[in-house]
């Protein structure tokens, strides 16, 4: 074993943790709002994220056909990239829920849950054959953008990329609007109200209806615009690469205790830094035993131990409010 | 309901008939249809290279089926989408042997497919002549329906290693998709670059798609001479790339399963100067391969990929031995047995050489190139460099 190579790559590790973690808890705040006002699992949710990648990639690649893609300033580029992607997965979310999931709004649990697989499975292909028809490839790589590659040295082995700044800091004020929006808003009270108890909330004179499209809009926007930083970040996206990012999503979601606005932002950034530490340190712990591909066998083992000892995820019962 | 007039119902006779005529005309004049599949990727991550394979083989039928139907038989191409899994490709192969009709199959690209499936078309006895099909086990199993024009991972991964010693490599990290092919490959290369003195500072497999951080910052950490990825290029093109945006410098080698302009196009300027051992030559390498990129290219609207000529040769062998068959069975529809026994007998002039197959269906001499990436432009993929040619033959078979 290796322990000073353990202790050299160790920040790194962590900071790739929390890259991807941020991206986890972006995505699994559209679970997580949605389970707190319907109880049900969106699982389209996974493609609303994506459409929101492929929203930023077309509007990158239209800029790059124009030739202006160099000249402008990447941030503003960003900026456009994250309020487009955000609109594009919002809309996209409330459609869905008033296309699938409304008219399904008495019947039993599963249905609307089958009617999200159905949505889920639909959306890969809509995608899949609009991204053939409209650019004759579904792989769609984001174009480069150069002063988002800069990487600050650190050390000899830790640097951090402007990317990943970006990823953090937008991620956080996101996080940080929206709880602004859910705690300190007449909106947000709304919100609340119908999580809690619908009738209720109606009863009081809140249009649930709307009060449940917004939750989709916000929810869904937070998945584009985590998508648009997925894209940034990872630069390859495809219609099948919301899939599993969303698997992990909802199980941080689960594990942060489902229905739990801060519990899905913590659930987020544990499962990422357990993927990061998995995935660096097993083959380098083990002498090469177990390798970077136990990575999620290991980070769900540690998953389904929280959850044993807490059944309600790690915020479940501490903070009993939902949104 | 609006009245039916006479023009109409003349206007439906003629419709109908038309609907019939050519039906009548061909099973007229034809003992029966003789149908040659193809399986490869035609949707997914993979697909450009899969589309390829179909397409040799579609030339090649449409090309060389003459004197077949000059036998009275009409010659179809069908393809199958094997969307490079397994399940699926066993699928598509249960229904190929319930069609009696399908005499041969040229395909896979994936060996983890191939083998699987293959195990079916034995049942039936069905001949399979694979493009591109590298994993040993693909024709060690000695099955008497499996053959391949291409090379072998086993020689691949030896050839591989050697190069890398010549360029003066002392350390290697090496990196595998967990697939049969990714896998196996990876294996033989480490295996004979520990043989040639190369020190191997890691051996990792991983099946993500997009990101390779956590992957890339030990390696980053251990600064080898070479990464090594066995796997396809649809995910060793963001691997290559986000290393070097993390600012690894290493020298990437890789297998055959990079070998595509989608290379290029995923990683951009991170994988120019990438080495790549592939079994299938650059078009440009064949003196025969002129002319079919031509014809590919006006049939077809786009370049040939990797292993199309290989997927034509393919074709052309088994329409050869179908020939051969016919003429030994009196001109009546061959059966998959004889098909299959022909196969091996076969001594074809192809686009890729003289191909011949030997007792467990390997080529006799299967040709391996070392080639670097040259440009990050798709465009300009059959412009990259030819290091290095060897011609070599099979291993025998381990008992």
């Amino acid at each position: 074993m290796d322990i000073p190579l353990l202790i050299a790559i160790f920040p790194q590790v962590l900071l790739d943790g929390l890259i991807l973690g941020f991206m986890y808890a972006l995505i699994a705040l559209g679970y997580t709002m949605v389970y707190g006002v319907l109880e049900f699992i969106n699982f389209a949710h996974s493609e609303i994220f994506i459409v929101g990648a492929f929203v930023g990639v077309e509007i990158l690649l239209g800029l790059k056909a124009w030739g202006v893609l160099g000249s402008l300033s990447p941030f503003v580029v960003l900026v456009v990239l994250l309020v487009a992607g955000m609109a594009g997965s919002g809309l996209l979310a409330v459609t869905v829920e008033r296309v699938a999931y409304r008219p399904l709004r008495g019947a039993p649990r599963l249905v609307p849950l089958i009617s999200a697989i159905g949505v889920s499975f639909f959306l890969q292909d809509a995608i899949r054959l609009f991204e053939s028809l409209w650019n004759n490839a579904f792989n769609l790589v984001y174009p480069t953008m150069n002063q988002l590659n800069y990487r600050f040295q650190v050390t000899d082995n830790i640097d951090i990329s402007v990317k990943s700044l970006v990823v953090i800091v937008s991620a956080l004020l996101m996080l940080w609007c929206l709880h602004l929006v859910v705690n300190k808003t007449k909106v947000g009270k709304a919100i609340r109200a119908v999580a809690e108890d619908q009738a209720t909330a109606s009863l009081m004179g809140i249009n649930v209806n709307r009060m449940i499209s917004i939750t989709f809009l916000i929810g869904g926007a937070m998945g584009g615009a985590a998508g648009v930083l997925f894209g940034v970040q990872y630069s390859l996206i495809n219609p099948y690469s919301g899939f599993i990012p969303g698997l992990k999503a909802f199980t941080a979601a689960v594990l942060g205790g489902i229905g739990n606005i801060p519990g899905a932002m913590m659930g987020g950034l544990v499962l990422g830094l357990l993927e990061a530490f998995a995935a660096s340190y097993l083959s380098l712990l083990t002498g090469g035993a177990f390798g970077a591909e136990y990575k999620d066998i290991f980070a769900f083992s540690i998953l389904i131990l929280i959850l044993i000892f807490r059944p309600k995820g790690l915020l479940g019962e501490i903070v009993r409010e939902r949104a | 309901m609006r009245p039916v007039t006479k023009l109409r119902y003349v206007g439906i006779a003629i419709v109908l008939l038309a609907l019939v005529m050519p039906g009548v005309a061909v099973s007229g004049q034809a003992k029966g249809t003789i149908k040659i599949a193809t399986q490869s990727p035609l949707s997914g991550d993979q697909s450009a290279v899969g589309e390829g394979i179909k397409l040799g083989a579609q030339l090649a039928i449409e090309q060389l089926r003459g004197p077949i139907e000059k036998a009275g038989f009409k010659v179809e191409l069908v393809p199958f989408d094997d969307q490079a899994k397994p399940d699926v490709g066993v699928a598509n192969a249960r229904n190929m042997i319930t069609d009696k009709e399908i005499l041969a199959v040229v395909g896979h690209y994936n060996s983890g497919v191939a083998i699987p499936s293959s195990e079916v078309y034995k049942e039936a006895m069905l001949v399979e002549i694979s493009p591109a099909n590298t994993n040993p086990v693909v024709t060690d199993r000695n099955l008497p329906n499996v053959n391949r024009v291409c090379g072998r991972d086993d020689v691949q991964g030896a050839v591989g290693a050697e190069f890398a010693k010549s360029l003066k490599v002392k350390t290697a990290y090496v990196i595998h998709d967990k697939t049969t092919y990714g896998q196996s490959v990876a294996e033989f290369f480490r295996d004979n670059a520990k043989k040639a003195g190369i020190e191997v500072l890691g051996f990792e497999g991983t099946e993500e798609k997009s990101n390779f951080d956590p992957i890339l910052t030990p390696i980053r950490a251990k600064n080898p001479d070479l990464i090594y990825f066995g796997g396809i290029y649809s995910q060793g093109a963001p691997l290559f790339k986000q290393a070097r945006e993390k600012g690894i410098k290493s020298k990437f080698l890789g297998p055959d399963g990079l070998d595509s302009p989608d290379l290029v196009k995923i990683g951009g300027q991170a994988v120019v100067g990438l080495y790549y051992t592939t079994a299938a030559g650059p078009v440009a390498f064949y003196p025969k391969a002129k002319e079919f990129v031509k014809m590919y290219k006006e049939k077809f609207k786009k370049d040939p990929q990797p292993y199309g000529a290989e997927s034509y040769d393919s074709a052309a062998i088994a329409l050869k031995a179908i020939e051969n068959a016919i003429k030994a069975a009196g001109g009546k529809m061959p059966t998959r047995d004889a098909v299959a026994k022909d196969v091996r007998k076969v001594k074809y002039a192809g686009i890729t050489g003289e191909i011949e197959f030997d007792g467990k269906g390997d080529r006799q001499k299967a040709g391996y190139f070392i080639l670097q990436v040259g440009s990050d432009d798709p465009a300009k993929w059959d412009d990259n460099k030819l290091l290095e040619r060897k011609e070599i033959a099979p291993p025998p078979l381990k008992k």
